[in-house]
This record gives C-alpha cells, sequence and structure tokens, in this order.
C-alpha cells in the first residue's frame, strides 16, 4: 500500500489508509496449496481476481506481496514473478502487503510472511506465479464467457484479451469483476522460465521514486493523529533489570507525558515529541541491577569458547571415513585457529515500532521482517485475542536480519501502549540503544587440522567450531538432540548450503557454548564464519601443499561441479593464473548457502604502512533462477559492502557485561571510499530447487579478501577483524 | 540574528518561537533553541525525509542544505541557525523529483532500502553544486555518508551521471 500514499498524507490519513486498503476486503481464495494454508472462503471484494491480484477498473493492476521488501527487491522479483504469469501490462503493476491479521484470517492464504534466509522468492516461486497464472485463466474465461465464445480462442497480452476470429477486445479492468465470481482452475501450468518475458530480465524496482524525495514512509516516519513519541533505555548489561527509577524529576520537562517502567528491564519516557522524549530520558535518574553478567568480558567469552576447541564432547554435523585414523597416517599435518566476533546487524533505521492499545483492540505499525512473528508478539503482550490485533508492516530501513526472528521492540512498544489506552505510541530506538540491545552475531572459534599426503592431497579433515548456537538463543524448540544443525550451514553433506569439496576423512563438529548475549541470524548467518574458517585454511592448505589454491581446491571438486562452475567463472573473469597489476595480490573463496552457488576473486595491495585497499572484486552466482539479475547484481555489491564491513571492522566487545560500541564512531563501517569495484557474473543453472540471493555472497566477501591479503603479506588473518592487525609485511 | 533563531522572546514550557527559512518559505517553529534542526524538520515541520541514523553527525542520513551547504541536520541546535539561513530538504530539492541527481538515481536504480538516500542524494547534490564534474577522489572525500545496504558504487556512477560525464544505462551483469 506503500505505493499508493497520496502526496501530504503521510499523517493524518495514513492509519486509515493502511486498514482500508484493498487487502482488507475479502475475497475468493485459489484452492492451491500454499504451505501451512488452506483455501479460505470470505466474501468476494468486486475487483480481487484472488488473494495474489486484484484489478481496478482502470487497468491497475495491484500485487499482494506477502515478503517485506526491505532494500533486497524482493517485492519487486515476487511481483514480476506474479506478472509473468498473469500477463499483465507492467507499467500498471503496483503492490501492497495484506497485513498479517488478514493473512491469519484467511487461514493463511498468503503463506509464509518471513523474510530472512533468503527465502523470499525460493520458497514463494511456486504458488505466486500460479496466483498469476489462475488469475490470467479466470480473466480470460471471464471475457469468453461473455462473448460466448471458447476461452481456448480467446488470446492476452499486456492485460489486454483479444478473440481474433471476431475482433473482440477487452482488458483485464473491464473482466475483473466477473473474473472473481468464477471458479480457480485446478490444474495450473507455469510457463518454462526460458519464455519469461518479464520475469528473468533486468526491471528497475517498482519501490524507487518515493526514495528521491522523502515520500517513503519508513516506520520512524509514521505520523498518527494524536500520536505521542516514546524514548526507551534498557539495562545496558545483559540480564540485568531497573532496581529504581525517579520519575518525578523529569515529568515536568518539556512535552513530557509519563514514565513508564517496561518489563523488568527498562524505563521509557512518553512525550508530545521523540526528541523531549529522550532529553528526559537522558535526565532520568535510573539504578540498574546489573545481576549475574555485570563483570562479563569479550576475554571471559574467548576463554570459554577456546576450551570448547579441544571438549571432548561436540555435535556432529558432517562425518565421512575415519578423520583421526586420517590425521594420524598424513604425510603432513596443518593446524590453524581463527575466531569471529560478536557483531551488531546496524540497520540504518534504528528499531522502531508505533502502538495504538485499547482494551478491546491493539495495532502496532513497524518496519518487520516477519509480520507473522511481529503479530504473535504483538497478541501476546496486549493479552487480546489474535483476531482483535493487527500489524502493519512499513517499509524497512535494512533488516539483515534483526527486525525478523525477535521483535524485542514491539514487545516494548506495546507495553508502553498499555499504559496510554486510545493514545497511539511511537517508540524509537536510539542509535545507542539500537547498538546496546542488539540480536548479535553469533560468536565462535574454529580449530582446524588438516591431513595432507605425500602428494599433496588433503586426505583428512577436522573442523571443530566452539561458540554460540543461535537456535539455543532464540528457537530451542528447534534444535535436534540439542544440536543445532544451523551451526553447519555451508559445511553439510546435503541440504541448501553444502560443502563443495570431497575429503575422505572428515569430521565437521560442533561444541556449544553460548554466553549471555543475544544472538540473532546476521545477514548471511553462520556461513559468515563458516566460510571464513572453511575458505581460509584451503588456502593454508594449499600454501602448504605448495600448490596454487585454484588448482588444489579443483582436485577437491569433481563431484562438486556447480561449486566449481562458478568458482572457475569468477578465476577466468579475473584472470587468475595471469599477473595482476604491480604490488596488486588475489585471493579466492567460493562457497554454497542458501541453494545459491557463489565464488569471488579479490584484488588487493597493502601499503608500506600496512594501509589495505581492495581494488576489485569478481563475483559469481548460480543461483538457479534469475528473476531479475539487476537486482541480483545489486545484492552482489552490498553483499560486500556488508561482508566487508564485518570483516575490516565488525566487532562488538564486552565489558562489565555490556557492549563498548554505542555508535558508528566506536562501530566504524565501509562508506565510499573503501568500496571496490564489483564485477558480477550472474550464472543460473536451472535445476529443481532455486537459490536465493540477498546472503549467499556474504560468505565469500571475506575469505576472498582475506586469502588476497595473505598473497599480499604472507600474514595469515586468523581473528576477526582486521582492523585489530598490523598488516605491514613482517 | 547569527546564533539565535529566535524571532521573538515568547519563551514558554515548550520552547522558544523561532523563525527558519525551509524549502523556500518562512515558517514559525515553537521548540526548545537546543533542539537538533533534523528533530524541528522532522518533528515540528512534518518534513521526515531527513533521517536519524547515529545524532552525532557519523552517518550522513540527516543531511540537508544550509546557504547550499551539506549539513549533518542532527547535529545542529536550532539556535544555530538563523532566520535568512536558507534551509533547503530532500522535500524541497525539486518540486518533482527532476534535479539531475535525482534524475540519475533514478535511472540507476540506486536505492536499495532507500534509509540513507535522502541524505546521499542531498550531498551529492551540494558536491555537484561546488564541483560540477567531480573526479572518484572528490566523491571519495565529500560523499562520506553510511549506506549499510551497499549502494556505493552505484551512488558514485550516479553522480557522474548527473554531472553528465556517465551514460545513463543500467550495465547488466556478466553471464557465466
Amino acid at each position: 500500500m506503500h505505493a499508493q500514499r497520496k502526496e501530504g498524507a503521510v499523517d493524518a490519513s495514513r492509519r486509515r489508509f493502511v486498514v482500508g486498503g484493498t487487502a482488507a476486503a475479502g475475497g475468493l481464495a485459489l484452492g492451491f496449496h500454499v504451505p501451512f494454508g488452506g483455501e479460505a472462503h470470505a466474501a468476494q471484494a468486486p475487483d480481487e481476481v484472488n488473494a495474489w491480484v486484484v484489478i481496478r477498473p482502470d487497468d491497475t493492476v495491484v500485487i499482494r506481496i506477502a515478503r517485506s521488501e526491505m532494500g533486497q527487491g524482493t517485492l519487486t522479483g515476487l511481483a514480476q514473478l506474479v506478472a509473468e504469469e498473469l500477463e499483465c501490462d507492467w507499467n500498471k503493476v503496483t503492490t501492497e502487503y495484506p497485513t498479517p491479521g488478514q493473512n491469519l484470517a484467511r487461514a493463511r492464504v498468503w503463506g509464509n510472511f518471513s523474510t530472512g534466509g533468503s527465502r523470499g522468492i525460493r520458497e514463494s516461486h511456486d504458488y505466486v506465479r500460479k496466483g498469476g497464472a489462475a488469475a490470467r485463466m479466470m480473466l480470460l474465461e471471464a471475457a469468453a464467457q461473455s462473448w460466448g465464445v471458447p476461452a481456448a480462442q480467446c488470446a492476452v497480452a499486456a492485460g489486454v484479451i483479444t478473440h481474433a476470429a471476431s475482433g473482440r477486445r477487452t482488458t483485464y479492468g473491464a473482466v475483473a469483476a466477473a473474473a472473481a465470481r468464477l471458479s480457480p482452475p485446478r490444474d495450473i501450468p507455469l510457463k518454462d522460465p526460458k519464455d519469461w518475458k518479464v520475469a528473468g530480465k533486468p526491471l528497475k524496482r517498482l519501490d524507487t521514486k518515493d526514495k528521491l524525495n522523502g515520500r517513503q514512509v519508513y516506520g520512524m516516519d509514521l505520523k498518527l493523529p494524536g500520536m505521542l513519541n516514546a524514548a526507551i533505555r534498557d539495562c545496558p548489561v545483559f540480564g540485568g533489570k531497573v532496581r529504581s527509577f525517579d520519575a518525578a524529576r523529569v515529568l515536568s520537562m518539556p512535552g513530557v507525558r509519563k514514565v513508564v517502567r517496561v518489563g523488568d528491564s527498562a524505563v521509557a519516557v512518553v512525550a508530545v515529541t521523540w526528541w523531549e522524549a529522550k532529553v528526559a530520558l537522558d535526565a532520568l535518574p535510573i539504578e540498574w541491577d546489573e545481576g549475574p553478567n555485570a563483570k562479563l568480558s569479550s576475554a571471559d567469552v574467548a576463554a570459554t569458547l577456546k576450551a570448547g576447541l579441544d571438549a571432548a564432547e561436540a555435535f556432529v554435523g558432517h562425518r565421512a571415513g575415519d578423520v583421526h585414523a586420517g590425521l594420524a597416517s598424513a604425510a603432513r599435518r596443518v593446524e590453524a585457529v581463527y575466531a569471529y566476533p560478536h557483531q551488531n546487524h546496524a540497520t540504518m533505521e534504528p528499531m522502531n515500532a508505533t502502538a495504538l492499545y485499547t482494551p478491546d483492540r491493539c495495532e502496532v505499525w513497524t518496519p518487520t521482517q516477519n509480520g507473522e512473528a511481529a503479530l504473535a508478539v504483538t497478541v501476546e503482550t496486549a493479552g487480546l485475542p489474535a483476531s482483535k490485533c493487527d500489524v502493519h508492516k512499513l517499509h524497512l530501513g535494512g533488516g539483515f536480519g534483526r527486525r525478523g526472528a525477535v521483535h524485542d521492540w514491539v514487545r516494548q512498544a506495546v507495553l508502553i501502549a498499555r499504559e496510554l489506552p486510545g493514545t497511539p505510541v511511537k517508540l524509537i530506538w536510539t542509535r545507542e540503544e539500537d547498538m546496546l540491545h542488539g540480536r548479535y552475531h553469533p560468536v565462535t572459534q574454529c580449530k582446524l587440522v588438516g591431513g595432507l599426503d605425500a602428494q599433496g592431497r588433503v586426505t583428512a579433515l577436522h573442523m571443530r567450531l566452539s561458540g554460540q548456537s543461535i537456535l539455543a538463543g532464540i528457537a530451542p524448540q528447534n534444535l535436534q538432540g540439542g544440536r543445532d544443525m544451523v551451526a553447519f550451514q555451508g559445511l553439510l553433506e546435503s541440504g541448501d548450503g553444502t560443502l563443495g569439496y570431497t575429503i575422505p576423512n572428515l569430521l565437521v563438529d560442533h561444541a556449544m557454548r553460548n554466553p549471555p548475549v543475544p544472538p540473532g541470524f546476521w545477514r548471511g548467518v553462520n556461513h559468515n564464519h563458516n566460510a571464513i574458517y572453511l575458505e581460509c585454511f584451503v588456502d593454508e592448505l594449499a600454501h602448504a601443499a605448495g600448490a596454487d589454491p585454484l588448482e588444489f581446491r579443483r582436485r577437491m571438486m569433481g563431484r562438486h561441479p556447480r561449486h566449481l562452475a562458478v568458482l572457475e567463472a569468477a578465476a577466468t573473469r579475473a584472470g587468475w593464473g595471469r599477473p595482476a597489476a604491480p604490488g596488486v595480490f588475489r585471493g579466492l573463496a567460493q562457497h554454497m548457502g542458501f541453494g545459491s552457488y557463489t565464488a569471488a576473486v579479490a584484488e588487493v595491495s597493502v601499503s608500506a604502512e600496512g594501509k589495505l585497499k581492495v581494488h576489485r572484486i569478481v563475483a559469481a552466482t548460480d543461483p538457479g533462477y534469475a528473476v531479475n539479475p539487476q537486482q541480483i547484481q545489486a545484492q552482489v555489491e552490498g553483499s560486500f559492502a556488508y561482508g566487508l564491513s564485518a570483516a575490516l571492522y565488525g566487532e562488538c566487545t564486552l565489558k562489565d557485561g555490556r557492549m563498548q560500541q554505542a555508535n558508528f564512531d566506536t562501530y566504524p563501517v565501509m562508506r565510499m571510499d573503501e568500496m571496490p569495484r564489483v564485477e558480477t557474473i550472474v550464472m543460473p543453472s536451472g535445476g529443481a530447487t532455486w537459490g536465493g540471493v540477498g546472503e549467499p555472497t556474504i560468505a565469500v566477501a571475506a575469505p576472498a579478501v582475506l586469502n588476497a591479503i595473505f598473497a599480499a603479506t604472507g600474514k595469515r588473518i586468523r581473528t576477526l577483524p582486521v582492523k585489530a592487525h598490523d598488516l605491514r609485511r613482517a | 540574528m547569527r546564533t539565535r533563531g529566535a524571532a521573538n522572546n515568547n519563551d514558554s514550557p515548550e520552547g522558544t518561537m523561532a523563525e527558519l527559512n525551509v524549502n523556500g518559505r518562512t515558517v514559525q517553529v515553537q521548540a526548545d533553541p537546543n533542539t537538533p534542526l533534523l528533530w524541528v524538520l522532522r518533528e515540528h515541520l512534518g518534513l521526515t525525509g531527513a533521517k536519524y541514523g547515529c545524532g552525532i553527525a557519523q552517518c550522513g542520513a540527516c543531511t540537508v542544505h544550509i546557504d547550499g551547504a551539506p549539513i549533518r541536520s542532527c547535529a545542529v541546535p536550532l539556535v544555530g541557525v538563523s532566520p535568512q539561513q536558507k534551509i533547503v530538504t530532500i522535500e524541497g530539492l525539486s518540486s518533482d523529483a527532476s534535479h539531475p541527481v535525482q534524475k540519475a538515481w533514478l535511472a540507476l536504480d540506486v536505492p536499495q532500502c532507500g534509509f540513507c538516500q535522502s541524505g546521499m542524494i542531498m550531498t551529492a547534490a551540494a558536491l555537484l553544486a561546488s564541483k560540477p564534474r567531480p573526479t572518484d577522489a572528490d566523491i571519495d572525500a565529500e560523499v562520506t555518508n553510511i549506506c549499510r545496504c551497499g549502494t556505493y558504487n552505484r551512488v558514485r556512477r550516479a553522480i557522474h551521471v548527473a554531472a553528465g560525464s556517465a551514460s545513463a544505462e543500467l550495465e547488466p551483469p556478466a553471464r557465466g
């Protein structure tokens, strides 16, 4: 619905608009299967052909999007898939989000709302295309019936239906209401992707214009009539609580309306403007009970993880042959220990939500990667039935996993709103709050022991991960007998993140060590460190064997043709095997994650003073199917900005139980002057499964650059981030 | 009046009445004089195009023009702006997204999440106003805004497009 906001309607009309959009109307739903969903039989709106497609009398096509747009382009890609099958005029396409409450009321006709794990397109391409195809069939049937001819004699192009024999012609907008009254088809054939005309093309995004003139409404920009604003401070120490606060000291400050205790651990000030709330919060005396972690430091966490590297007990993720025998009989053994720190997502838009609570209804407006999860938190916190709650998704100022699995800020907003029934309250976190209360990239270490035979071939590899489990912290119900299979992303034998090497004696295991720091899914998730550990260590093995890193990998990749194909493509384009420019050195890496195969070659130089410059990246990706190559290119480029920010700078350190990095001055990220040129190769190879795009490439960003740093300096960076290291040649 | 935005001394518990020139219009604002310009724009004037990202002039999402210069409005108090100074926000850069920077941004499909883009566009527009044909080094030096999605390469190219020194055609990725 964001695409339809009228100028000047940001505030007063926003709520009415959000709740009054076309998705609010019931409608006919298709009989095809959607995940967890059944058929819905709500009353039909006049212009809703089916749950995915609404066509207005003026031929405007509204495509419903269940997943959240946060910059990754899923809104455009999903619309392309629907439009491809619908055969509508792409220039007349607009989009809207159904709400999670509507999804619930209609038996989850729109399926899963979750927008993480690079699954927006890869998990819903089938049913959204069927939504478009079924609508096309019904629209054609409606036209055919009105003309008294068989539908098979009618054709459609760009939303115009024709009957060649009689020369008759109509448009989708004219027959949409009649189509909506028809029964949906049972068999819904889909096009062969090689016949695509809209999907698969490098179309521009549908959501750009409002981002160029300030009109795009982010959660932070929402304004409702009579709304107040809240600023919040949660105990900076993990596990700490509020002991006391002195509200009287700030209640008379300008604009202040209320000081609210939020759960056990936080205090919020509610004021007319957010700035007034923030100023009063800064002046509010708060005493904390810092709890059991008051002395916790990063060194403590590192010591715990280090002990896990040699612990007798560990969960097994991937085993082949006999690693101990293989290592014992190896001609040569190589051993290394790596470490990866806590990191914050640092979305550009800090967490925020607006909540309106009355004793019989609660509504929330928030940027979320999972509207249904946000609704669940709203329902639980409001203490109302789900049918009396709803969440309105707003465009996200970045997500990267922070806004998906855990909706701590939504809980806070509803708790605050419960103290002011009937008044909408917008809660905005400061950047400092955001940095101190993240859902952090898990902290891990890894010990790798590799065995080479006399010919320099890898005969054995033991990869012992030690550290934090995201599932244990967020979704312990998904552990398997205590084991977190997600911890092995990219290292598994089967699934959507497989190991690209055949090693006769292999053991990948995980000693789970969970510090009291809340973990989260962080763009790329466990692939990020797993790919660094494996791809940098393989480089170490190649060096030990005196082999070229590409050739060394190739020998282990005979049974992994898609992993190898992207690696070869990146290497070839980068000119691997031919000299780079003077002073420039190359490194490479390959990985598979989220169903996609990725590889990168990095070209770097390191000055005599130890200053790193990443000059050029060549990146290849095989996502199976490329719905929009132009958007894939943007995601690949962005993956290097995000992944290299993490590799070069990303680190949240604990001292006295709290994170020390509170803003971008102490949590630096890559800026324009450091961004390398990125050359993207998109090489979809088809197949049964579709891969994701938003995350997979991040995995290869860091190891390619780290391996290039080794080539340039002879130094192995085994502890991230790079900023802590002296890169001058030894 | 150089350091005082107040047009009169009509103080009240809710602040001081101040006069500003925003997007070519003179407006009255009643707010605490220490309120950052960013929050005056967003909460008193309803101009939410400038974004809050850090509050300490690090990220540039709040960039507006003051007398043509790119200024991080989160770090400028209301009292630091005089009624004579001309403030331009993203909403006032053009009436119809026709500024060359906006057109270049559209041609190259620059934004991803878009949250930083108001600041990027205002920074780029100010750079081009002072250096009509900026070099890559000029862009590196002047466009220090943070983008977490990683639009930097498209931002750079779009600045060259707006300067007339690069093609506005999107270059599709290579095929394997």
